[in-house]
């Protein structure tokens, strides 16, 4: 059902951790569905330098985490913010149909770390 | 090569060599419609009433005509349940079940549930089994049928039959149970277990897929709810699947034959397996009942994971087992069974189910007990649930 790309990935997860002082955390999913997400951002000059993840999920979860942190490291903030769910699908050669909507959260995670970078140095200022 | 090591029998079983040899020579040799009164009808005619006189044995039935063939434990289950809630419905409207039936049970309550009848669904206690008192209490006078399964194929617990099957004939009621996961696993005799239906199944007994049976006591008042030619008395019409039905039949005498022995040997693999996996594993947990349960059943939970990365885990080492995750349902669902024993959802999630056959070997439980760990440590350094002290 997977794709060889998605179980490499599942295999292999690229960048799985944490960044010990991250200058920006987002956090999606439920556990109570099945599928929790954690990116963490390190930002210099506009750019994401590092990025690592944490994932309690299915394989299509942990895949699609892998993948983001590989689409996104060395992104401006401007382009990451533009790396959707579809991308992230792709990347990984497609995923189950009944995965599109619950397991895909990569993206939003990815979205939800950046913007927790905006807000931080928003408030910095 | 690979080692392979297939733990996934309640999903699918092989079927065994003995009976594919007997259900041979009904397909292309012995092809008479049991229904004609020639010689070729004749002769499929005896294989059949052989065959049925076989699986009443299984379940110490006393009298041949009290066995239906049907497609299965799926058609069996929708018979017994809609075809006494239909013929009986001048008596009553009310059907009590429990929360963790199979859904070829909970399926049709709700259908039924829409056409005028109710439909009580009893809870369970944390290992599974079912309160006899709260079958008491969920009966009133509109009662016509209780259904309780005899074990649960997915946690493995097995039910007080008997002592349900008295308070449901005291009530009045009839007492429908679905055996499809218990039948050929343990023994079964519906007459000293007060049963007045019971769904069988052959392709969890090691026969072919397509086929089961309904056991229907004598004066039970049930009706078709597949009409035609009238085969089965006119309870279940079709041309019958002689090949089969002969294959079933094989089946429950094989099962018969070897339930003491298999019975013994598999629980005490299983026991070796459940007690590996929780001594080697922090935070893991058996689901269901410790000693009442199915001598193939399996079922653990590991904390903080996900089952679907589990099973891709085992896959890759060439472990077949199946999981209560919703992501691994076709429904995102977690299995009601699970959640009606309790667990929360992250909790049904975590669930791993073996369920042990013939060809399993102690060494295979070996292998597992010594894969699963490592996975589970992995899972673990990944998810972001787990609590620091569990990941040195």
């Amino acid at each position: 059902m997977y794709t060889e790309k998605v179980l490499d990935h599942f295999r292999n997860p690229r960048n799985m951790g944490e960044i010990p002082d991250p200058d920006g955390v987002g956090t999606v999913g439920n556990p109570v569905c099945g599928d929790l997400m954690t990116i963490y951002i390190k930002i210099n000059d506009n750019r994401i330098e590092d990025i690592k993840f944490k994932t309690f999920g299915c394989g299509a979860a942990i895949a699609t985490s892998s993948m983001i942190t590989e689409l996104a490291r060395g992104k401006t903030l401007e382009e990451a913010l533009k790396i959707s769910r579809g991308d992230v699908a792709d990347s990984l050669g497609g995923l189950p149909p009944i995965k599109m909507h619950c397991s895909n959260l990569a993206a939003d995670g990815l979205h939800a770390a950046i913007q927790d970078y905006l807000k931080k140095k928003e408030a910095n200022k | 090569m690979m080692r392979r090591i297939y733990m996934d029998h309640t999903a699918g079983m092989p079927v065994d060599p003995r009976v594919v040899e007997v259900m041979m020579p009904y397909f292309s040799q012995k092809y008479g419609n049991p229904s004609s009164i020639h010689s070729w009808g004749t002769k499929t005619r005896k294989a059949m009433e052989d065959a049925r006189a076989k699986i009443v044995a299984l379940v110490g039935a006393k009298r041949s005509e009290q066995m239906f063939f049907t497609s299965g434990g799926t058609e069996s289950n929708n018979l017994a349940i809609k075809g006494v809630a239909y013929r009986n419905k001048d008596r009553g409207n009310h059907i009590v079940t429990t929360a963790i039936e199979h859904m070829s049970v909970i399926n049709p309550c709700k259908a039924l549930s829409k056409e005028g009848f109710n439909v009580t669904f009893v809870p369970v206690d944390k290992y599974g089994v079912v309160d006899v008192q709260s079958i008491e209490k969920a009966m009133t006078d509109k009662t016509i049928l209780v259904s309780v399964m005899y074990a649960n194929g997915e946690i493995g617990t097995i039910e007080p039959i008997r002592e349900i099957g008295e308070i449901v004939h005291r009530e009045g009621a009839l007492l429908h149970v679905d055996a499809v996961g218990a039948a050929g696993q343990v023994p079964i005799n519906v007459e000293n277990q007060n049963i007045d239906l019971m769904s069988i199944s052959s392709s969890d007994m090691y026969g072919p897929r397509g086929v089961g049976a309904l056991y229907v006591k004598t004066g039970t008042r049930i009706q078709p709810i597949i009409q035609g030619g009238g085969q089965e008395r006119g309870l279940r019409s079709g041309t019958e699947n002689i090949p089969a039905i002969v294959g079933m039949a094989k089946a429950a005498e094989i099962a018969k034959a070897e339930m003491k022995a298999e019975g013994e040997r598999l629980s005490q693999i299983r026991d070796k397996l459940i007690k590996g996996v929780l001594e080697s594993i922090p935070s893991s947990f058996l689901n269901g009942h410790p000693t009442q349960r199915l001598p193939n059943n399996a079922n653990v939970r590991f904390s903080y994971i996900e089952g679907e990365s589990l099973i891709l885990s085992l896959d890759i080492l060439g472990i077949a087992c199946s999981s209560g995750s919703a992501c691994t349902s076709k429904t995102l669902e977690p299995s009601h069974v699970l959640l009606a024993i309790g667990l929360k959802h992250e909790e049904a999630h975590g669930s791993l189910l073996f369920t042990l056959g013939r060809q399993n070997t102690e060494e295979d439980v070996d292998y597992v007990v010594n894969a699963l760990p490592d996975i589970v440590k992995r899972l673990r350094a990944i998810s972001p649930l787990t609590p620091k002290e569990l990941l040195s």
